[in-house]
């Protein structure tokens, strides 16, 4: 019997139904101190002076400035232009200032209203146009965080040569992860034992490797160990080293464990969210309606400071053409600096935002050249043996049309077009049905993997019980249970016989972070490969024959650790031979594979108030081998349900830089009766690099919903719709000024 | 201060918290009660939810002088030993991810359950409405009070 392929039950599923999961606000340690964060309050100045007001015992308070840090003042992660607290130059309205400590979380807060933060303003940029003027400079010597340039074939004698050219421009705004859990760390320091840090994270090796430099420490006087996480979904990738290193520092000079958990303002205020976006996209079509040119401007708005722009800029650059064929490509793309808090990480990565634009020019397009989106995006579609818009071959078999036409089938689409056609010539409940199709590369970009060489190990237990050792967390995907199936599968034990370690620095490699839908396809396959590493030392050792039963293994794995020692499986990351990608033209294998999709939204607009609900959605994918049904079905439908927020309810309302609706009753994120029953289809085509046969599932659900959702709203109106969030107030406004 | 006495999950107990202390802080930091989550501190996403004399309540919200001589439920009080056929079913239709929603969203389908209505996916997902989950796009949550074995 194998695993893989069953719906196994969450592995860690008892402590979180019990109420016994520890999360970081679960655990406490004696003599601990509570910390806050006090920040700057306007969005760019020179900081001149912390003032404390009288009204409490300022020397009973740890208090932490830039003055206090033992080493380097930068939050290391691509580049070092992001203080953890400011010395001199603000940039965003919630820089972190002074750090305060205490026992008492009420004095605590009560110290917090008496600092006031004395600063001389300078002029902020609060968008990408003016940041894209440089009148004002505010990072760098352009404002621009990084660029991108694809250039393939002859763009300007295909646009000279179209039949029909046709333009949109496309923008997307801002969406905060939401994660339930809010942010939170405890530190203990010490400055002959070194830094430890529990926390609510993705990735203790982003926190480690931010840590090295802030306390100018070795390596091994840095430990980073994972709590339970309540919910990432890229909002916990970046931010825990900053408020790591804040605890951290506090810990350091004050010598007791610092406690410092985030309120949900604070968390929504300070943190990154889904960068904001602007995609102009031009076409040329010749006379059968066939895409032959697409020239794509893509923009984000990375905030005050670098962070992982660079990053999401570039898969929202490879994904921005999507899954159709055009011979001649050029994109250009930038990510600028703002004066508002960094935008981060946020599933989906870029890649929302681009194929959100692109998803509602194809729709445009087909209406313009007046035929059905279907048809017409069947015509364009990639197909085997085809280059993507990033230079990319897709060599391995291709079901795209193959997921379109199920998608279309499960929907009933064609005819609920008619239907509701008829049906909204007498109604003011505009029904409407709309559809994305899309793909979403899995893994890091590029040679990104092969730079991150991540390391996977298992271990042999005394019981002959195997320990999975990885740095990848389990944050509710199901990384827990996905990796104890393939394990299981690759040494034929039951999943019982597995457990996976809690990533902590100091016992588990180096095996990547917790991101870009690569847990289960790429560590998944590591943990495979280290499992089978384990499987060969015990034949080679002659305790195991190559055919065994489970109790044999048992034996032979107690056998080794008596005769022998220590009894470890290990492997590296090595690229698939295929891949091949060149990082000066930015072009060419940019994913050793793709996960294919086509979503197709029902909604029903209510002409007299604007409300839109989704009423019905259906996701169909290929995702290669779906390890764990019941999982990865719970990864489609809550990926869509973000996706409904993101393109319906989720509407950040900015203030010189700072977000002013930061709580949950004026952030709306969907409830029970937002989501509509959601239809999850899989086609599987094993992916051989794949654990278990899979490729990357997570991110993917981010892309579709969006277009998918605008796209009916457009058929059901026959208004223009060309941003998200399309809150009520804002289609108002769209269907006021009669936009077609 | 004069000390409150609380029944929670089945067992008297007394604390010496201020009136005015959340209900919330008073569970999880006098009584180690951990299992109760803070997710917002303003009564919108639920997870804190208790019930408190059989009624649901966002325990963010209820000083802890209101909850004085009543009887409380956290999520640690539903299981004896083995998980109830609710959590069994939470567990089998993938109703927890993260799992940091799942206490208050089984606290709130506890007590739909006892509540004797009628268990549809309308009437489920009206009633669990004020408890917010990021991570599973609750159909999985309604699944797992629909398909709940046996008596919870």
């Amino acid at each position: 019997m194998t695993w893989v392929g069953r719906s196994a039950l969450r592995k860690e599923g008892d402590g979180k139904l019990r109420g016994l999961a520890k999360y970081i606000d679960d655990i406490s340690f004696p003599d601990m101190l509570h910390g806050v964060t006090i920040r700057s309050s306007i969005a760019r100045g020179i900081l001149r002076e912390i003032e404390y007001l009288p009204g409490v015992n300022w020397d009973d308070f740890v208090k932490v400035t830039a003055n206090d840090i033992p080493g380097h003042n930068y939050v290391a992660l691509l580049e070092k232009d992001q203080p953890y607290l400011v010395e001199k130059q603000i940039n965003h309205p919630e820089e972190p200032v002074l750090l305060l400590a205490h026992p008492d979380k009420q004095l605590l807060e009560k110290a917090r209203t008496l600092v006031k933060i004395h600063a001389d303003p300078l002029p902020a940029i609060f968008s990408m146009e003016e940041s894209a003027k440089q009148q004002s400079l505010i990072w760098g010597t352009n404002n621009t965080f990084k660029k991108y340039a694809i250039d393939r074939g002859d763009i300007r004698s295909a646009f000279e040569n179209a039949a029909v050219i046709l333009e949109g421009t496309y923008e997307t705004g801002a969406q905060e992860q939401l994660y339930i859990e809010p942010n939170g760390v405890i530190a203990m320091a010490h400055k002959s034992e070194g830094v430890t840090v529990w926390g609510s994270m993705q990735c203790p090796y982003y926190v480690h490797k931010a840590l090295l430099p802030l306390f100018n420490l070795p390596a091994e006087k840095i430990r980073v160990i994972q709590t339970e996480t309540g919910g990432g979904f890229g909002g916990k990738e970046e931010y825990p080293s900053m408020i790591a290193g804040h605890a951290a520092l506090l810990a350091w000079k004050s010598g007791k464990p610092v406690k410092l958990i985030y309120d949900r303002m604070e968390d929504m205020v300070a943190t990154t969210k889904r960068h904001p976006s602007k995609t102009v996209i031009r076409t040329a079509f010749d006379h059968q309606n066939k895409l032959i040119a697409i020239d794509i401007d893509f923009t984000i708005d990375g905030g005050a400071y670098c962070t992982l722009s660079p990053v999401v800029l570039s898969r929202g650059t490879l994904h921005a053409s999507g899954p159709y064929f055009s011979p001649n490509v050029k994109i250009r793309s930038r990510a600028l600096a703002t004066n508002t808090p960094p935008h981060g990480a946020f599933r989906g990565f870029g890649a929302p935002q681009s194929l959100f634009a692109l998803e509602k020019h194809m729709d445009y397009c087909a209406r313009k050249l007046n035929v059905d989106p279907v048809t017409f995006r069947k015509s364009n579609l990639i197909q085997q043996g085809q280059m993507l818009g990033c230079g990319q071959i897709v060599n391995e078999k291709i079901k795209i049309k193959d997921v379109l036409d199920r998608a279309l089938k499960e929907s009933d689409f064609k005819r609920k077009q008619k239907s509701f056609r008829q049906h909204n010539k007498k109604s003011p409940l505009k029904k409407g049905i709309g559809l994305s199709v899309f793909m979403h590369g899995a893994g890091f970009t590029g040679s990104g993997e092969t730079f991150l060489a991540s390391i996977a190990s298992v271990k042999a237990t005394p019981e002959g019980k195997i320990e999975v050792l990885t740095s990848n967390t389990e944050i509710g995907q199901g990384t827990n249970t996905i990796f104890s199936q393939m394990a299981a599968d690759a040494l034929h034990l039951d999943f019982e016989d597995i457990t996976v370690v809690q990533p902590d620095t100091s016992r588990v490699p180096n095996s990547g972070p917790t991101v870009a839908s690569r847990t289960c396809m790429i560590v998944g396959k590591l943990v495979e490969l280290a499992a089978l590493d384990l499987k060969q030392k015990l034949i080679a050792a002659k305790f195991l024959k190559g055919k065994y039963q489970r109790k044999d293994f048992i034996s032979a794995c107690k056998k080794y650790l008596k005769e022998v020692g220590e009894l470890k499986g290990n492997s590296q990351y090595k690229a698939p031979p295929h891949v091949v990608w060149d990082e000066e033209k930015y072009q060419g294998d940019a994913y050793g594979t793709y996960a294919w999709a086509t979503y197709v939204a029902e909604t029903t607009t209510d002409i007299r108030t604007f409300e839109t609900t989704v009423d019905k959605f259906w996701a169909v994918q290929e995702v290669g081998r779906v390890i764990n049904p019941t999982l990865a079905k719970g990864q489609i439908v809550g990926g869509v349900a973000q996706g409904i927020g993101y393109a319906l309810y989720e509407d950040i309302v900015w203030k010189e830089g700072r977000m002013a609706n930061n709580k949950m009753s004026n952030y709306i994120i969907p409830t029970t009766l937002d989501t509509p029953e959601i239809e999850v289809h899989f086609m599987e085509l094993p992916y051989s690099f794949g654990g278990g046969g899979s490729k990357g599932i997570g991110e993917l659900p981010l892309d579709g919903p969006g277009p998918a959702i605008l796209n009916a709203m457009e058929y059901a109106l026959g208004v223009q719709l060309n941003f998200i969030p399309m809150t009520p107030e804002k289609l108002m406004k769209q269907m006021d000024s009669g936009a077609s | 201060m004069k000390k409150l006495t609380l029944i929670v999950n089945g067992k008297k107990t007394q604390v010496d918290s201020h009136p005015f202390s959340r209900l919330l802080d008073v569970l999880r930091e006098e009584l180690k009660l951990t299992g109760t989550k803070e997710g917002c501190g303003e009564g919108e996403c639920g997870a804190c939810s208790v019930l408190l004399d059989g009624e649901l309540v966002n325990s963010c919200l209820v000083p802890v002088i209101q909850a004085n001589g009543k009887k409380i439920l956290t999520v640690e009080g539903l299981a004896k030993k083995e998980l109830t056929p609710l959590q069994i079913s939470f567990m089998k239709c993938g109703g927890a991810q993260c799992g940091i929603c799942t206490p208050g969203m089984l606290i709130a389908s506890h007590w739909l359950k006892k509540s004797k209505k009628k268990l549809t996916t309308q009437s489920i997902r009206e009633n669990l409405s004020g408890n917010l989950c990021r991570c599973t796009g609750y159909s999985q949550i309604v699944d797992s009070v629909r398909n709940v074995k046996g008596a919870s």
